[in-house]
């Protein structure tokens, strides 16, 4: 149960982002991608989640060449739509993701009590908590997280470094890209942009 | 796929945009066509099944923006694409909810208001039928060029240019369709042949849309 990265090369808008890049990830780990503004690291982010093609090398998850389908992406972007409610949102994501929206994924971001409030109110850490809520709706081993602390207040970073800790103890893998070192622990640290 | 369609005629019903934005085009069009053509009922008798034509294309065309330019700009297409569901199930899924929301209740309603032109009324169940049916193909050429403008500050400008040639066939056969009742036994094979386009839309529309979004998504 590793995810393995071998010599990846991406290329966005004729620009090398990255090259030869080479990782490793076992159970239970953590890498937190470092670097400057504009060093690669969302770019990095959505190359495993298959949203970008890679220019060489490839990727792989448990020998499988399926990274992809055991991952779960939180981008900048929270996906939510602002029509629905909170629980029609996650309902939503819950059945494209084949999971079930549980108690305990409702508590661990305390969003609960936002459950039938449209999106449209929420201010925008209430947002980035529903959308966190998502990763638990479904259990996928690897979590691609791109700065997921953004807006969020001191108590809801608790909650999120609670739930990448069980996520790892669980046995999960975790890619962070982060400039907060307190969510976690990372085993490793992949500085882009130095290269 | 079904929760996708599911959500994409709840928003649509939710926001209320779509569907009454392409209705309120039809409208005002059909309020204009007589003060601009002048009163003369066998004038507008003449030329309602083509003009009811040209409004529901227009109509559908305002909407084309909405198919998956949301989606695109909050990031659920980047989701989408990892819970598993190919690209082009997702772009079938929401062409589906375009046709049910949108093309299909206001190719009903358009065909039906032809009436306020004085539309033959022998000519009203051809013009029906060969809009319904025409709404497939207008929603399949309209995701195609959503998907392509998906990713551009400026989409709107691009998709008169790409939406025309493509709904030309479908306006030509769809007209020849509907107006046949002056030419007995006609308008069948003019219906097959509008079938058929919209089949080719219809069939085609998943794979071009997709490989569209996959490029814009790099």
């Amino acid at each position: 149960m590793a995810l393995v990265a071998e010599s990846i090369s991406c290329e966005r808008n004729g620009r090398m982002v990255f090259r030869d890049l080479s990782f490793q990830a076992e159970a239970g780990e953590c890498i937190e991608l470092r670097g400057p503004n504009g060093s690669g690291k969302s770019s990095l982010l959505r190359v495993i989640a298959g949203l970008v093609p890679v220019q060489s090398g490839r990727f792989q998850f448990d020998g499988q060449d399926d990274v992809a389908q055991h991952c779960h992406y939180a981008g900048h972007q929270d996906a939510l739509k602002n029509q629905l409610t909170v629980a029609e949102n996650l309902t939503f994501w819950s059945a494209l993701f084949s999971g079930g929206v549980t108690d305990e994924a409702l508590q661990a971001f305390g969003i609960k009590a936002l459950l039938h409030e449209p999106v449209s109110i929420l201010s925008a850490g209430q947002r980035r908590r529903v959308a966190l809520t998502r990763l638990l709706l479904a259990r996928r081993t690897i979590w691609l997280l791109d700065e997921p602390a953004t807006a969020l207040d001191a108590q809801s970073q608790a909650s999120l470094s609670t739930a990448v800790t069980t996520h790892r103890e669980s046995g999960g893998i975790v890619v962070l890209a982060t400039h907060d070192a307190s969510i976690t622990a990372p085993s490793q640290t992949l500085n882009l942009g130095d290269t | 796929m079904l929760a996708l369609l599911k959500r994409d005629v709840q928003l649509a019903f939710r926001q209320g945009g779509g569907m009454a934005a392409a209705l309120c085009f039809v409208l005002a069009f059909l309020v204009l066509v007589p003060l601009a053509l002048g009163p003369d009922q066998n004038t507008l008798q003449r030329f309602a099944p083509g003009l009811m034509w040209i409004a529901l294309l227009l109509a559908v065309m305002l909407t084309t923006e909405r198919i998956f330019q949301q989606d695109f700009e909050d990031g659920t297409i980047d989701l989408l694409t990892t819970t598993g569901l190919s690209l082009e199930a997702t772009c079938l899924a929401k062409t589906l909810a375009h046709i049910l929301s949108v093309s299909l209740p206001v190719a009903v309603i358009t065909s039906l208001l032809a009436v306020l032109l004085n539309v033959d009324l022998a000519v009203l169940p051809n013009l029906l039928i060969s809009m319904i049916l025409g709404a497939f193909g207008l929603s399949a050429v309209a995701a195609i060029a959503g998907a392509v403008t998906a990713g551009l500050r400026r989409g709107a400008l691009l998709v008169p240019l790409l939406v025309l040639p493509l709904y030309v066939p479908i306006l030509v056969f769809g007209v020849s369709a509907s107006s046949a009742v002056q030419m007995p036994g006609g308008n069948v094979p003019a219906l097959f042949v509008l079938a058929g386009i919209v089949l080719i839309a219809c069939a085609l529309q998943p794979w071009a849309s997709a490989a569209a979004l996959r490029a814009h998504l790099r």
